[in-house]
C-alpha cells in the first residue's frame, strides 16, 4: 500500500475531456461556422470515448492485481508546498473511484451522443459541448484527485459547469435565476467543505502529520481521535463540515432547493449532471472518507437522519408535481436521500451500489423525458400529454424498464440496490427498525409517483392540442440508442450486486479493499427474505394505487388531494414553501445587511470625513477672519505703537554723553541689585 | 549594467516623462507610443530580475547603496527580496498594459502620459527603497501625479474624489512621517537604513507608557509607532473605516488609473506593513496583529462584500470588491504561518491581476455605453460574446474559483487563519459565499437575460482592449494551476519575516 504502482495514463482519462472543452470553447464558434456541427461533435465525443476505454483499461489493470493492492497513481507535479502542507496534482484510482470513472465516462459518453441529437438545432451547439466536456473533466478530477484540495477543484468545477448549463438559454431570466440559485446554494455547501479540509489538516498538523492526501489521512486518522475543538470531537466536527458540502452538492435538506430549479437546463444536462453524476458527488465524498465517518457515530446519525428525511420529504413533493422533469428532479433528491441513508448506517458499499444503478435508470428516465419533450415541441406539463406509447415505442419501452427499476420491481437493478439499502438500514450496527419502516414507506411513495407519471404520459387519451399531436414522432437514432443501452443497464447493473441470499455480491467484494470486510449475514436469511417481500409488497401497493387513479380512473386523485382540507396537497404542491422562506430570511436578510453597509459608508463614515473636511475649511475661514481682523490688527497696532514709541524715544537721543552714561549706570546698578537679590 | 538594474528600472519611466515633455503636444500618437516604449524596459528588467533572483536566499538582492545626504545618514539604498520582486513585477506589467488602456485619452495627452510615467517611477521606487527617507520620498512622489490624474482626467465628481483621496492619504503620510522620525531618533546612531532599523528592533521600548490615554492600554513606544505606521498604511489598503476614499476615487478615475490604483497602490499598504511594521516592531506586531490585521481583515472581507452587493454602479461594485479582497491579505498576514503569509502576498499579486482585469473590463463597456449602471444593461452576452467570456473568467477568478489564481491565495489565507483563529477563518470563508452572490447577480443583470434594445449594436471588444486583458487572463490561469511560479519567490523572505515576529507571540 505504501508504494502504489505509478502509471502515466490516468492523467489522460481526466485531461482528454479538458482538451475537448478547450478546443470547443476557444475554436468552437469558428468550427461550427466553417466546418459544421459534426466537427464539434467529434471534439466533444471522442475524448470521452477514449477516456471510457482508458477507464476500462484501468479496471483490467486493477483486476490483475491482488485485491488489497488494487490501486494506481499518476503523479504530475507538486501543486502547493508550503510549510507542512504538501499537495500534488496527482490522480489515483482504487476500486471505488473505478466505479465512478466508469459511470462518468460510460453514462457520460452516452449522454454526449444523445446530446448530438437533442441539441442539434441549437445555435450555441459548441458552447453546450464545451461545458459538457468541461463538466466531464471536473467530475473525473473530483473522483480521481488524490487529495481533498484537488477533489475540491473538481467539486467547484462541476458546480461551475452546472451553473453554466442550467442557465444555458440565458435569454430567459427564469433560467439564469435557476443557475444563480444552484451556484450560490452550492457555495454555501462548499463553505462547509473547505472548513472541513482546514480542520482535518490542522488536526493532523498538530500531531506532526499535516496532510490532505486521502491515503495519508486514512493512515493517520487514528491520531485525530480524542482531539477536541470548542468541546466537540475534531472528527465529528470535520465530518459534519464536509457533510454540509455534501448536502449542497447532493441536494439534501436543507440545501436541496436548487436541484428542482436546475431542471431549467437542457434535458441531457439534467440527466448527466443533475441525476447520474454530479449530484452523487456528496455520496462519493462520504464514502471516500468512510474511515472518518465511521469514527464519528454522531455524524453518521446525522447523515442517516438527513438522508431519510430528504428521501421521504421530496417523495411527498413528487406526488403533487405536474411537470415531467420536476417529478424526476424530486425523485432524484429522494433517491440521493436513500444513498445517504445507506452511508449513514455505514453501509458505504450499498450507497455506491445504489449510486451506480440509479445512474442508469435515472439517466434513462431523464433522457426518456427529454425524448418526450422533444416530441411534444417543448411541452413539459404531464396534464397535456397522454397516450404517447403509440407514437414513441422505443421511448415508451425504455422508460417502462426504468420505471420498473426505480420502483424496485424484483430482478431489476433498482430492486437489488434499494433492497440492499433497506436491509442495511434494518440490520447494520448503526441502524434502527424505524429507518427501515420509513425507507419502505418512501419506496411505496416512489412506486406511486413514478407510475403516476408513467400512466399520465404514455397511457390514456392524448391531451395535447392537435398541432402537437400531428407532429408526434419517435426521436432520432442518436437519441434512441443511448436510451436502449441505459435500459439494458437498468436491469443488468443490478446483477453484479446480488443480495447475499442469492449468492453474494460481486460488487461488495470489489469494494471490499476500500470499505473493509462486507458486513455479511448480520441477520438471519429468512428475515432478509421477509423484509424483502414486505418492501416489494408496499411498492406494489403504490403501483396499484397509481394504476387505479391514472390508468383505470376508478379512483379520483381528488379524494387524496382534498384530505385535511387540501392542506397537505398544497404543502406538497408548493414544496413546503421552503423557497419562499429562504427567499425572505436569507436572501432578504443579506440584501438588508448589504444596504445597511452601504448606508453606513455613505452617511456615517463619509459624514465624518466630509464633516472633518468641512470643519477644517471652516476653521481656516475663521482663521482667515482672525488673521485679517485680529492678527493683522495686532500687527498693525504693534507697528503703529513701535512707530509712535520710536517717535517718542527719539527725544531721548539728545546727543548728551552724560545723559547716556547715567542711563547705562542706572541699568547696570539695577541689574546688579536684581542679580544679588534673586539669583544668589 | 546588471549591478544597477534596479536603478535603471526605477528611473526609466522618469526619463520617459522627460522625453514625453519634449514632444510637441499636438502629436498624440507619438506621445502614446513614446510612453509605451518607456514602459517596456522596466518590464523586461522585471522579468530579468524574476529569472535571476535566487529564491533560496532570504536576504536582499541586487542591492545598491550610495551615500546621499551624509549629514543625516541618508543613503540612496535600494534592493529587492522575494516580496518586493513580486510587487515590482506586477507594477511593471500593469504600467505597460495601462499605457494601452489609456489610448483613448484625448484631453491633455502630453500631461497625462508625463504624469503617468512619473507615477510609474514613484511606485517602483516604493517597492525597491530600503532607506526610510527614500521610501517616504517615493511614497509622496506617487501621491502627486495620482492626485492630478484623478482630478484632471477623471469623471464628473473628479475634484471631490481627488481631494478626498489626497486628504486621506496626506493624513496617513503625516502619521507615517512622525513614525519614521520617531524610529530615526531612537536608533543609535540615527539612521533611516531599514536593515539597520530591523537589526535594532529589540531596542524599541515596549514598557507601558503612562501618557494619557495610553496608561490604561499597556502600550509602549513601539505600539504607538506601530499604530501610526499602521494607520498610514491602512488608508492605502484600504482597511475599514479608512476605505471610503476608494469607491469615489475609482469611480471618478479614468480606467487605466483605476487599474493602477487597485492593482498597485493598494498593495503598498500591505507591503508597508510587511516590510516595516513586522520586522521593525515585532513585539507590537505580535500584540496587535489579531485585532488590527486579523479581525479587521475578516471584517473587511464581509463588510466590503456586503457593500459591493448594494452598489448600482459597476465600477463601484468592483471597487468594493477590492476592499473585500484586500481583507484576505490582512487576515493572512496576521497568521504568522507559512501558508497564511504566503497566501497573503500571493493574494496581493492575484488581486492586482484580477482586479486589473475587472477595471479594464468595466472600462470597455463604459467606453461604449457611456454609463456603468448595472441595471441599465442586460443580455450583453449575445451582443459581445468574447467580451462576456473574458468577463466571466475575471469574475470567477475574483470569486475564487478553483483552478484560477484567486482560489490558491484565498484558500492558503483561510487555511493559515484556521490554525490561529478558527473563528476568523470561518468568517472569512463565509465571504466567499457573498462574493459569489454579488458577482453572479451582476453577471445576470448585465450580461444575461433578454438583450437590451439600446445596445443591440455595441461593437465587440477590440484588439487593443484584448491585448491589455489577455496577458492578465493567462497569468490568472497559470497561477491557479502552478502557483509556485510566485510562491517560490516568496518563501524564504517570508519565513525570515515570520521568524522575527514569532518569538514575540505570547
Amino acid at each position: 500500500m505504501d508504494h502504489p504502482i505509478q502509471t502515466d495514463y490516468l492523467r489522460w482519462i481526466v485531461l482528454l475531456p479538458l482538451l475537448g472543452a478547450a478546443a470547443n470553447g476557444l475554436l468552437g464558434a469558428t468550427l461550427q461556422k466553417k466546418i459544421g456541427k459534426w466537427a464539434i461533435s467529434l471534439f466533444a465525443c471522442a475524448p470521452v470515448l477514449i477516456s471510457f476505454l482508458l477507464s476500462l483499461k484501468a479496471l483490467l489493470d486493477l483486476l490483475a492485481l491482488k485485491p488489497e493492492e488494487r490501486f494506481l497513481i499518476d503523479r504530475l507535479y507538486p501543486w502547493l508546498s508550503l510549510g507542512s502542507l504538501h499537495v500534488d496534482v496527482a490522480f489515483w484510482i482504487d476500486p471505488l473511484s473505478t466505479v465512478m470513472i466508469l459511470v462518468v465516462t460510460g453514462i457520460g459518453g452516452l449522454i454526449h451522443v444523445y446530446s448530438t441529437g437533442y441539441m442539434h438545432e441549437d445555435k450555441s451547439y459548441w458552447r453546450y459541448f464545451a461545458f459538457l466536456n468541461l463538466f466531464t473533466f471536473a467530475m473525473l478530477l473530483l473522483v480521481t484527485g488524490d487529495n481533498l484540495l484537488l477533489m475540491f477543484v473538481g467539486w467547484e468545477g462541476v458546480g461551475l459547469c452546472s451553473y453554466a448549463l442550467i442557465g444555458f438559454w440565458y435569454h430567459d431570466h427564469v433560467n439564469t435565476r435557476a443557475g444563480n440559485k444552484a451556484f450560490i446554494v452550492n457555495r454555501v455547501g462548499d463553505f462547509g467543505f473547505v472548513l472541513g479540509i482546514f480542520l482535518i489538516f490542522w488536526s493532523l498538523d498538530q500531531q506532526g502529520h499535516g496532510t490532505v492526501v486521502f491515503r495519508e489521512i486514512e493512515k493517520f486518522a487514528s491520531l485525530m481521535k480524542g482531539q477536541e475543538i470548542w468541546g466537540v470531537g475534531v472528527v465529528t466536527l470535520a465530518t459534519l463540515f464536509l457533510f454540509i458540502g455534501a448536502t449542497g452538492k447532493s441536494a439534501q435538506i436543507p440545501l436541496h432547493v436548487w436541484l428542482p430549479d436546475a431542471m431549467q437546463g437542457p434535458t441531457p444536462v439534467s440527466a448527466l449532471i443533475h441525476a447520474a453524476t454530479m449530484v452523487t458527488a456528496g455520496v462519493y465524498m462520504v464514502s471516500r472518507l468512510h474511515f472518518l465517518y465511521s469514527a464519528a457515530p454522531e455524524t453518521l446519525m446525522v447523515v442517516a437522519v438527513v438522508g431519510m428525511a430528504t428521501a421521504l420529504f421530496s417523495a411527498t413533493i413528487a406526488l403533487a408535481q405536474n411537470d415531467i422533469k420536476r417529478v424526476l428532479a424530486y425523485s432524484t433528491v429522494s433517491q440521493l436521500g436513500y444513498m445517504f441513508l445507506a452511508a449513514g448506517v455505514a453501509a458505504y458499499g450499498a450507497a455506491i451500489f445504489h449510486l451506480m444503478t440509479h445512474a442508469f435508470f435515472k439517466a434513462c428516465l431523464f433522457l426518456g423525458s427529454g425524448s418526450v419533450i422533444h416530441a411534444m415541441g417543448g411541452e413539459q406539463d404531464m396534464r397535456k400529454m397522454g397516450g404517447l406509447r403509440h407514437a414513441m415505442p422505443y421511448t415508451f419501452w425504455t422508460f417502462a424498464i426504468a420505471v420498473l427499476a426505480i420502483a424496485g420491481t424484483p430482478l431489476t437493478a433498482g430492486f437489488f440496490s434499494k433492497d440492499e439499502i433497506l436491509w442495511q438500514a434494518f440490520s447494520s450496527p448503526h441502524s434502527s427498525p424505524l429507518l427501515w419502516v420509513l425507507g419502505v414507506t418512501g419506496a411505496g411513495l416512489t412506486a406511486f409517483y413514478m407510475f403516476r407519471q408513467f400512466f399520465l404520459v404514455f397511457f390514456g387519451e392524448c391531451r395535447a392540442d392537435s398541432h402537437t399531436r400531428a407532429h408526434l414522432h419517435e426521436s432520432p437514432k442518436a437519441m434512441v440508442m443511448p436510451l436502449v443501452l441505459l435500459a439494458i443497464g437498468s436491469i443488468a447493473a443490478g446483477w453484479i450486486g446480488l443480495p447475499s441470499i442469492f449468492g453474494g455480491s460481486r460488487f461488495a467484494e470489489w469494494l471490499e479493499p476500500v470499505f473493509g470486510a462486507h458486513h455479511e449475514a448480520h441477520g438471519p436469511a429468512a428475515l432478509e427474505e421477509i423484509l424483502m417481500v414486505v418492501s416489494v409488497g408496499v411498492a406494489a401497493l403504490g403501483f396499484y394505487l397509481a394504476y387505479l387513479m391514472y390508468y383505470k380512473s376508478r379512483l379520483a386523485p381528488e379524494r387524496f388531494s382534498s384530505l385535511a382540507g387540501g392542506l397537505l396537497y398544497r404543502l406538497f404542491y408548493n414544496k413546503y414553501y421552503i423557497d419562499e422562506i429562504y427567499q425572505f430570511f436569507f436572501v432578504g436578510g443579506t440584501l438588508l445587511l448589504a444596504r445597511i453597509g452601504a448606508w453606513i459608508d455613505r452617511y456615517i463614515i463619509d459624514f465624518i470625513v466630509d464633516g472633518s473636511a468641512k470643519t477644517t475649511a471652516f476653521i481656516s475661514w475663521f482663521n482667515g477672519l482672525f488673521d485679517n481682523h485680529v492678527v493683522d490688527w495686532l500687527v498693525n497696532k504693534i507697528a503703529d505703537t513701535t512707530f509712535e514709541a520710536g517717535d517718542k524715544f527719539r527725544k531721548v537721543q539728545t546727543g548728551n554723553i552724560n545723559g547716556y552714561l547715567y542711563v547705562i549706570l542706572g541699568a547696570v546698578l539695577l541689574a546688579m541689585i536684581v542679580k544679588l537679590r534673586y539669583w544668589s | 549594467m546588471t549591478e544597477n538594474v534596479l536603478t535603471y528600472m526605477t528611473f526609466f519611466p522618469l526619463a520617459g516623462m522627460a522625453a514625453v515633455l519634449l514632444l510637441p503636444s499636438k502629436s498624440h500618437n507619438l506621445i502614446r507610443w513614446v510612453a509605451a516604449l518607456f514602459t517596456v524596459p522596466p518590464l523586461l528588467f522585471a522579468v530579468w530580475l524574476y529569472r535571476n533572483f535566487d529564491p533560496a536566499n532570504p536576504g536582499l538582492q541586487f542591492v545598491e547603496k550610495i551615500p546621499w545626504i551624509p549629514a543625516y545618514n541618508i543613503d540612496y539604498f535600494i534592493g529587492v527580496d522575494g516580496v518586493s520582486i513580486s510587487m515590482v513585477l506586477l507594477t511593471a506589467l500593469l504600467c505597460f498594459l495601462c499605457i494601452f488602456a489609456s489610448w483613448g485619452i484625448e484631453k491633455g495627452v502630453k500631461g497625462y502620459f508625463a504624469l503617468f510615467l512619473l507615477l510609474d517611477t514613484g511606485m517602483m521606487g516604493v517597492f525597491v527603497a530600503l532607506d526610510f527617507f527614500l521610501f517616504y520620498i517615493f511614497w509622496e512622489l506617487m501621491l502627486l501625479p495620482m492626485y492630478f490624474l484623478i482630478g484632471v482626467w477623471g469623471g464628473p465628481r473628479r475634484e471631490y474624489a481627488a481631494i478626498k483621496f489626497f486628504l486621506y492619504t496626506l493624513f496617513g503620510s503625516v502619521l507615517m512621517l512622525l513614525a519614521i522620525l520617531a524610529l530615526y531618533f531612537s536608533s543609535e546612531p540615527h539612521t533611516f537604513d531599514m536593515t539597520k532599523l530591523i537589526a535594532q528592533s529589540g531596542k524599541y521600548g515596549t514598557e507601558p507608557l503612562t501618557i494619557w490615554p495610553f496608561d490604561q492600554w499597556r502600550w509602549g513606544f513601539q505600539h504607538i509607532v506601530w499604530m501610526a505606521l499602521f494607520i498610514g498604511f491602512a488608508i492605502k489598503i484600504p482597511a475599514f473605516p479608512f476605505h471610503t476614499w476608494l469607491p469615489d476615487a475609482h469611480v471618478e478615475a479614468p480606467t487605466a488609473i483605476s487599474v493602477i490604483l487597485a492593482g498597485v497602490l493598494l498593495k503598498m499598504g500591505t507591503y508597508g506593513i510587511l516590510r516595516v511594521n513586522f520586522p521593525m516592531l515585532p513585539q507590537a506586531t505580535a500584540d496587535l496583529a489579531y485585532y488590527f490585521l486579523g479581525a479587521l481583515g475578516a471584517w473587511n472581507i464581509i463588510y466590503g462584500a456586503l457593500c459591493a452587493m448594494a452598489q448600482k454602479d459597476l465600477k463601484k461594485l468592483v471597487a468594493y470588491s477590492s476592499v473585500s479582497h484586500m481583507g484576505y491579505v490582512m487576515l493572512g498576514m496576521a497568521t504568522f504561518t507559512p501558508q497564511g503569509i504566503s497566501g497573503a502576498v500571493l493574494q496581493m499579486f492575484n488581486h492586482g491581476t484580477i482586479t486589473g482585469m475587472l477595471f479594464l473590463l468595466v472600462g470597455v463597456i463604459y467606453d461604449r455605453a457611456h454609463h456603468r449602471d448595472i441595471d441599465g444593461f442586460g443580455g450583453l452576452a449575445a451582443v459581445m460574446p468574447v467580451y462576456t467570456g473574458v468577463t466571466a473568467l475575471a469574475f470567477f477568478a475574483s470569486m475564487g474559483l478553483p483552478g484560477l489564481s484567486g482560489f490558491i491565495s484565498e484558500v492558503l489565507v483561510l487555511l493559515g487563519a484556521w490554525q490561529k483563529y478558527p473563528i476568523l477563518s470561518i468568517l472569512g470563508a463565509s465571504g466567499v459565499v457573498l462574493t459569489a452572490g454579488y458577482f453572479l447577480w451582476t453577471i445576470q443583470r448585465v450580461y444575461l437575460g433578454p438583450t437590451n434594445e439600446k445596445y443591440k449594436t455595441l461593437p465587440e471588444i477590440n484588439g487593443r482592449e484584448l491585448f491589455t486583458l489577455i496577458p492578465l487572463g493567462i497569468i490568472v490561469i497559470i497561477l491557479g494551476v502552478y502557483p509556485h511560479a510566485i510562491l517560490d519567490l516568496l518563501r524564504s523572505s517570508l519565513d525570515q519575516i515570520n521568524q522575527i515576529v514569532i518569538p514575540h507571540l505570547s
